[in-house]
């Protein structure tokens, strides 16, 4: 895989981003505000992090990624167009009948998904099934297992079993996400249902914990190369995101956390992501 | 060909040995067979008898704790790692607490997972009703993908447990925890998604899935002292149904009984109704709980109070056909 530089991920996260906008837009359903937030991680996973290749989607070499959050796929998809796994056109089909492209990821319509998500709470165990096969059976050590979860998620109980389970095996080739963005559908998270301190919560799972900025793309790959180094436990990054990210009537409002934007709303809100929101004044690819 | 049944049937040489004994041997010959197969537990190895595998394959033995949605999403993690991973707890439990684990992880997603329903049905006997998992094949047999075997005695359970380990498909294997009489013998046939008939006759079809077909061939046995027929035909394997078999008994005979320890809502008197009314219908009587709950008793007293004897059987049956007339094709 060609691992891309800072500046050129960052260029990536504005594509997958203005892919969001314009795909939801069309499908007219989904959600776009976690989506948004997640758009400089997925960047990093599919243009640095992750050892893929978008030709041989089943690479037997390969490092694993689930999707937890079954409901932000707007990202992954995205993300893997622009990493070559299928052509950006069929973006547009997200969510139509016959799509490969289904409102939550299912793995046997698109080659490229390691798992079918969307009921909230089952990805960390399959993560962890997963990098136990590895570590245990298969005896693999350079193979490692991403895997990403929305805040919200954590609601469910399936979560902390699994995050016992990878303590107690000290799954060092086990690197989740967390999506810390704050939103859940009925609102703030502290208000819906506490989850901090989240930090000290993992820790006493046995866990390595690492707080990032989830749009600083360097923070990001940084992170992951620390967790790999970690030998003698599981890591989870919690990173600190802005849900809408790069959308400024998105950010920060959960009631963008389900909602798709109308037409109107997505041409405001490609513009601003063409122009960075104003930074730059030249437009790069037309929309 | 005639289906070998054990000559010490109904003798006091008959033996007696509880399905999730087969399980546990055929679970061991499956990970001596194939290198792939797994084992995960839900902190009750002994009970469901997977310790016969890990005390031979340690490193290939996860124990997952008291948590039944992980136990099932872990090991779809590792059948995406390549694993043909068997999950073992009681059916009360897994099925009974995962089953939207089952349905998106396993099924939808459409990996090779065994889920090992151990103590399901009235032979759970003194633990009473929250163990005595009487949903479950309606449970799994809703979902696409998944196939469906209530082995009929621990020779079948080994069997069975051989074959889902190597079917590449979802599965859910239904066993009981006591001793049950074993009719069938090792070279008595068994193939995923067959019945077999052990007895022909003309008068009635008596169907039994799991344990319950011990208690259809006693029911044939009294009803033949009376005088009545029936043919009997056992169905491990509830889904996929063996139609062919089913409609071929069940056009001779006319009309048909089913019984399963089991709710009959959604379980396999449903299924076999559902097959003779898109196809050939014809009175059709379904045995099993009837939308109520267990109760703490030995097996035995709990199935007198439910019907289910094969004594009682042949009773109702008697009575049922006097009334019902069978189905006649032309």
């Amino acid at each position: 895989m060609v691992q891309l530089t800072i500046p050129q991920i960052e260029e990536k996260a504005n594509a997958i981003r203005k892919d969001i906008i314009s795909m939801l837009e069309h499908a007219g359903s989904g959600h776009s505000a976690g989506p948004l937030g997640m758009a400089d991680i997925f960047a990093a996973l599919y243009f640095n992090i992750l050892n893929i290749n978008p030709k041989e989607p089943e690479w037997a070499e390969r490092d694993v990624f689930f999707l937890s959050n079954g409901h932000a796929v707007p990202v992954q998809y995205a993300a893997m167009a622009e990493a070559g796994f299928f052509e950006v056109e069929e973006l547009q089909t997200l969510r139509q009948f016959g799509s490969r492209l289904q409102g939550h990821p299912e793995r046997e319509k698109l080659p490229g998904l390691e798992n079918t998500s969307g009921p909230l709470g089952s990805g960390l165990s399959q993560a962890a099934g997963y990098a136990y096969t590895l570590q245990y059976i298969d005896d693999v050590k350079h193979r490692f297992v991403y895997v990403m979860m929305g805040d919200g998620e954590l609601n469910e109980g399936n979560i902390w079993e699994a995050a016992m389970f990878a303590g107690k095996n000290k799954l060092s080739q086990l690197v989740a996400f967390i999506d810390r963005n704050n939103i859940q559908i009925d609102g703030n998270t502290e208000d819906v249902m506490p989850l901090e301190d989240l930090k000290g919560k993992w820790e006493a799972f046995g866990w390595h914990v690492i707080e990032i900025d989830g749009h600083n793309i360097e923070s990001v790959i940084d992170a992951t190369s620390q967790a790999r180094a970690i030998t003698n436990r599981p890591t989870v990054i919690i990173a600190h995101t802005i849900p809408g990210k790069g959308v400024d009537f998105m950010e920060y409002d959960y009631k963008w956390h389900g909602m798709p934007p109308n037409a109107e709303q997505a041409k405001t809100a490609l513009e601003k992501l063409r122009t960075l929101d104003g930074k730059i004044t030249h437009e790069g690819a037309g929309v | 060909m005639t289906y070998p049944l054990d000559p010490a049937l109904f003798s006091d040489a008959m033996k007696l040995d509880p399905t999730r004994a087969g399980f546990g041997r055929g679970l061991k010959a499956a990970g001596e067979a194939n290198e792939a197969v797994v084992a995960l537990c839900a902190d009750l190895t002994e009970s469901t008898q997977m310790h016969l595998f890990r005390d031979a394959f340690p490193k290939r033995f996860v124990e997952i704790g008291i948590a039944e949605q992980n136990l099932v999403t872990v090991a779809s993690g590792m059948a995406r790692a390549g694993k043909i991973p068997f999950t073992s707890s009681y059916a009360a439990f897994s099925p009974g607490r995962n089953w939207e684990q089952i349905r998106t992880t396993v099924t939808l997603n459409n990996q090779p997972v065994k889920i090992i329903g151990s103590h399901a049905g009235i032979y759970t006997g003194k633990d009473g009703a929250t163990h005595q998992m009487l949903e479950d094949i309606a449970l799994m047999r809703v979902l696409p993908n998944m196939v469906v075997v209530a082995p009929g005695d621990a020779i079948e359970a080994e069997k069975a447990t051989k074959a889902i380990a190597e079917n590449g498909k979802p599965s859910y294997l239904r066993l009981a925890r006591e001793k049950t009489p074993v009719f069938s013998l090792e070279e008595s046939p068994f193939e995923l998604g067959k019945a077999y008939v052990l007895k022909e006759g003309t008068d009635v079809l008596l169907m039994g899935t799991g344990t319950m077909t011990y208690q259809m061939l006693l029911a044939a046995k009294i009803l033949a002292e009376h005088g009545v027929d029936a043919e009997v035909v056992h169905v491990p394997t509830i889904k996929p149904l063996d139609e062919e078999t089913i409609l071929a008994s069940a056009k001779k005979t006319g009309r048909v009984v089913t019984a399963e320890e089991a709710q009959i809502a959604g379980g396999f008197g449903s299924a076999v109704a559902e097959l003779l009314t898109d196809t050939f219908p014809m009175p059709v009587k379904r045995l099993g709980v009837q939308d109520r709950f267990g109760e703490s008793g030995d097996p035995k007293e709990i199935f007198e109070a439910l019907g289910l004897t094969g004594e009682q059987i042949a009773e109702q049956v008697k009575t049922w056909i006097e009334t019902t007339p069978r189905y006649h094709q032309e």
